[in-house]
């Protein structure tokens, strides 16, 4: 049942690729929404409120109830308006689709993070992590489910394209803080240029923020970690 | 990989493990007819290893050959593919469906790896606050339970749902831990919701015919920690 627009409210943090999920999503819906910037630090009583369990962004309000959990928001988004649908309908593509978000977030995501995170022979073995992940998403894309597609979800960003997008960036930024290569064009040419149309539509150009700003976060992020006053968990990651 | 004839879904899995307990569950409430693949234990199937290469675990639903994989994916898929069949593991409502959802994560993210960490300690001290983790999870599920069921037997409300299904594989395994570490987890008094369910979810029709003895699973533990080998529920065999 569709509900007014004006009834849907995000909490969110504007560098967390969580939050990018969600209002990407919305936006893909043509949904306006009402936006509440949260400090990751120091969670307001709102956010302490409807995300008891997890006290993190995102957190999606709707007539009255919230939904946390960035995939679960995706998946209820796409249920309660079913317009533009970000999930295709066939049973076995939706478990395709819902397995690499897992995959993403299970494996892909922790990878990256630890990138940023560590130093040294540890960081070295974060790298080949991230390579070996991207390879699988790669064969994916070029032999796999996804072959011959211009995005995940088909001709259009669907939910994988979301979850998968919402935190890719953050490769370009890791790549430049930390010297390090993640995604070579050469080793992943089709996983590289989904991820350059991807970025090129104008929904996400308006979602995700300027580079500069990701890379000034990142830094100062980075700054804390070496210097030992913020410990590895506080660091959000694609 | 077509059937010719016989059964087009199979499962690959085995016995003690919670996950394919889950598969198990699912496509009995649709009244599916499955052919079980038990794999040996110690190695794994080539069949396996080309229906999950990623990773390379059970369990794995094939139908008409193609593979599902990941638990909770397998029974979102056996609800979406038998629609008519059976009842609706998850419920028709879009924040029904995300609460069962949110749950069901959890349970995979917090709960699992609290018991698994518990299952794991060496000293007294270390047991004690891991079993009291698992305890305060197990209370939230106590709260939702309230929430989800409606006054009704089961978090599906009048049958067994997805949160149901999430939860209720581990119950054997739960029982097993109860008796090496001498802590009830699911207290009478203090959990009298999910004491009572625990005992309607293990004598459901669905349920009683897959579900392991605790005697059985036990002796498989044993057997396990003799050859020096993790138990089983620390290995997250999805």
């Amino acid at each position: 049942m569709d509900q007014p627009p004006s009834s849907v409210k995000l909490l969110g943090s504007w560098a967390d690729s969580h939050t990018h999920r969600v209002q990407l999503a919305l936006k893909l819906k043509g949904l306006e929404f009402e936006y509440q910037e949260e400090d990751f630090i120091n969670p307001s009583p709102a956010l302490l409120l409807h995300n008891p369990v997890y006290k993190k962004v995102p957190a999606l309000l709707h007539g009255g109830r919230s939904i946390v959990e960035s995939v679960v928001i995706l998946q209820y988004i796409d249920e309660t308006w079913t317009d533009n649908p970000i999930m295709p309908a066939d049973p076995s593509e939706r478990a395709v689709i819902r397995f690499w978000c897992h995959f993403t977030d299970d494996k892909l995501a922790p990878a990256v993070g630890l990138v940023f995170s560590s130093s040294g022979e540890g960081q070295k073995a974060a790298v080949d992590q991230v390579h070996e992940n991207l390879k699988l998403l790669e064969r994916e894309l070029k032999d796999g489910a996804f072959k011959g597609r211009r995005f995940f979800g088909g001709d259009k960003i669907g939910l994988l394209d979301i979850v998968l997008g919402c935190g890719s960036y953050w490769l370009a930024v890791f790549e430049e803080v930390m010297e390090v290569k993640l995604i070579d064009p050469e080793s992943f040419p089709v996983f590289h240029a989904w991820l350059r149309d991807f970025e090129e539509q104008q929904e996400v150009k308006e979602t995700i923020p300027a580079i500069d700003r990701l890379l000034e976060y990142a830094r100062g992020i980075r700054q804390m970690m070496l210097s030992g006053s913020i410990n590895n968990a506080a660091a959000s990651s694609g | 990989m077509a059937a010719a004839e016989g059964i087009e879904v199979k499962l690959i899995g085995a016995w003690p493990s919670p996950f394919v307990l889950r598969a198990r569950i699912a496509l009995n409430l649709k009244g599916v007819e499955y052919e079980f693949l038990q794999e040996k234990f110690g190695e794994k199937s080539e069949l396996l290893l080309r229906a999950n290469p990623v990773y390379k675990k059970i369990p794995v639903l094939l139908h008409h050959g193609k593979p599902i994989c990941e638990s909770m994916i397998i029974v979102e898929y056996v609800d979406e593919a038998w629609p008519a069949a059976g009842r609706a593991i998850l419920p028709a409502d879009p924040y029904e469906r995300a609460l069962h959802r949110f749950w069901a994560s959890y349970i995979d993210d917090k709960l699992n790896p609290s018991g698994a960490a518990l299952s794991k300690t060496q000293t007294e001290e270390a047991k004690v606050e891991a079993a009291g983790q698992v305890i305060a999870g197990l209370k939230l599920l106590e709260e939702a339970f309230g929430r989800l069921s409606k006054g009704k037997g089961f978090f599906g409300g009048d049958d067994i749902g997805y949160v149901d299904i999430a939860l209720g594989c581990f119950l054997g395994w739960l029982k097993v831990m109860e008796k090496t570490s001498g802590v009830k987890f699911i207290d009478e008094e203090k959990m009298p919701l999910l004491a009572g369910w625990a005992e309607r979810f293990c004598a459901h029709e669905a349920v009683k015919a897959v579900m392991p003895e605790p005697e059985r699973l036990e002796a498989f533990a044993r057997k396990r920690a003799a050859s020096a080998k993790a138990p089983p529920a620390n290995q997250n065999t999805f």
